[in-house]
């Protein structure tokens, strides 16, 4: 069976998702902003004669049609970085700011890593963890090239994660972009859909709420969560939500995003879920061409001790980024 | 065996801010690290400012603007920066990258042809260059400014690209 026919009763319109799922997706590309601007990749691929088109819903994003996005000058200086267009989402819902503690629970490649260092301007503290040290070093490299000087990398199993090696007690925001069953990212590699198993999905479920969880408990009083997949299994998304809103001091927050997405949803399967999981976000291919995606955005609850709570100024102090200007 | 306090590999020390401070012999200290940036490639010491040197395996320093407590066992932290302990302290590419774009001395601005060349880690002669031998940047004009593409070795007339095997890359033309 194609897993994707058991998502048929979520969406609108199930020809135009059967339709957009097997067309494949273009190279896309993040501008990255510690190292350039939107204006110099620009000029840098023009001089090239390098065809971009942007990305209508996001600055910072070109579409590459003709090639590959690694032979390029302005890729070369480490100006770009190859991005699925969706997979910029949870970092713009975290909105890290300068100066705060941040932790990417399921860091590699280091994609959204990177990401979050750039909008915190590369000061204060992304704590990238994979469990996976062979992948942790493909986020090495990106974080290498993309001269990015505000991350530490750790290799625990995030379920139990330790901040032992740090000398704080509580991030300010964390990412759970978890290991999933992966169908949304079918339009770049089609295999997901036949390698997927009921079981895969039962058993990576139970990871994503021990990760989630994790995540809620290692976050300071009033601080922020997001979590996301490129799955369209509610089991993976809406359920590992409703276990956590049950299980930890947390609510999920509306928010919005640049593009077009559904509510998550609240029955599914013979469950029903928290009626809050429909401030999640469910991101179909065939809504704004893209891959599929999930997001939902958490507040930790408690009294946050600072107005620190939602983008205000921690206490770090500012460091050196003359050179990003440069 | 003495009680002298060592480099340890699996762990980032924070370096000595001065001489004066060192424990761990051979080890760099903060001052030497950024005066030796200033004296090679003119970069106003005050660039680093807001971040923390670090040294893990011997002689790799690691520049880092994040909170870490010294002697701390992970994986990374921040990025390579400079290598030490030994007779020519060599930036890394990476470091270059990030940085060189502030060097006034020591940087070799090549024309398109030459920097396609480089990028592509082929050495050349580049004759025209009067300063001194050893690690230079090496940079060219894109999109209006100067960027360094990375370490040159400068010997004899002869500028050997030192990009590594991994990032070099046959690019294209640049037209104004």
């Amino acid at each position: 069976m194609n897993p994707l026919e058991r998502y048929e009763p979520l969406v609108d319109d199930t020809a135009a998702f059967r339709a957009a799922c097997d067309r494949p997706l273009p190279s896309v590309v993040r501008v990255n902003t510690v190292k350039t601007d939107r204006e110099r990749a620009v000029r840098a691929l023009e001089q090239e004669g390098v065809t971009f088109e942007p990305v209508d819903w996001h600055d910072d994003l070109f579409r590459l049609p003709d090639r590959s996005p690694g032979t390029n000058w302005a890729y070369f200086h480490g100006w770009l970085h190859g991005q699925e267009e969706v997979s910029v989402l949870p970092g713009l819902a975290l909105d890290p700011q300068p100066g705060e503690r941040v932790w990417d629970a399921c860091a590699a490649p280091g994609s959204k890593t990177t990401q979050l260092s750039a909008a915190m301007d590369d000061i204060g503290t992304v704590v990238a963890n994979d469990n996976n040290l062979g992948r942790l070093s493909a986020l090495r490299h990106n974080t290498e090239r993309l001269g990015v000087t505000n991350v530490a990398v750790t290799n625990q199993d995030a379920r139990n994660f330790s901040l032992k090696p740090f000398a704080f007690d509580a991030f300010d925001r964390a990412l759970v972009d978890a290991p999933c069953s992966c169908e949304g990212t079918c339009r770049k590699n089609p295999d997901v859909l036949d390698e997927w198993t009921l079981h895969h999905v039962e058993q990576v479920a139970g990871i994503q709420k021990g990760i989630l969880t994790r995540a809620v408990q290692a976050t300071r009083p009033g601080g922020t969560v997001v979590y996301s997949t490129c799955t369209f299994a509610p089991e993976e998304n809406e359920a590992v939500l409703d276990h956590v809103l049950e299980a930890e001091d947390c609510e999920l927050v509306p928010f919005d995003l640049p593009l077009e997405t559904v509510p998550g949803v609240t029955e599914w399967d013979g469950e029903t879920y928290d009626p809050s999981v429909e401030r999640a976000h469910r991101v179909y291919p065939h809504h704004n061409d893209t891959g599929g995606f999930f997001c939902a955005k958490l507040r930790v609850g408690g009294e946050s001790d600072a107005e620190a709570a939602d983008g205000e100024t921690v206490d770090e102090e500012p460091a050196a980024d003359e050179e990003v200007a440069a | 065996m003495s009680d002298e306090p060592t480099n340890d590999g699996h762990r980032f020390d924070r370096l000595p801010a001065t001489a004066a401070e060192r424990e761990v012999p051979g080890r760099a200290t903060r001052e030497e690290v950024v005066d030796w940036w200033a004296e090679r490639f003119g970069v106003n010491p005050s660039l680093f400012d807001g971040y923390s040197f670090w040294e893990k395996g011997a002689g790799k320093i690691w520049i880092y603007n994040g909170d870490a407590p010294d002697g701390v066992r992970i994986e990374a932290i921040g990025m390579t920066f400079l290598r030490t302990r030994q007779e020519h302290w060599k930036p890394t590419t990476r470091a270059v990258s990030r940085f060189g774009s502030h060097a006034t001395r020591n940087l070799v601005v090549l024309d398109d042809e030459e920097a396609r060349r480089f990028a592509a880690g082929e050495d050349q002669e580049v004759e025209r260059w009067d300063g001194d031998w050893g690690y230079l940047i090496a940079a060219h004009e894109i999109a209006g400014e100067t960027e360094p593409i990375g370490v040159g070795l400068y010997l004899h007339g002869e500028l050997r690209s030192r990009v590594p095997k991994g990032s070099r890359e046959e690019l294209g033309s640049l037209t104004e």
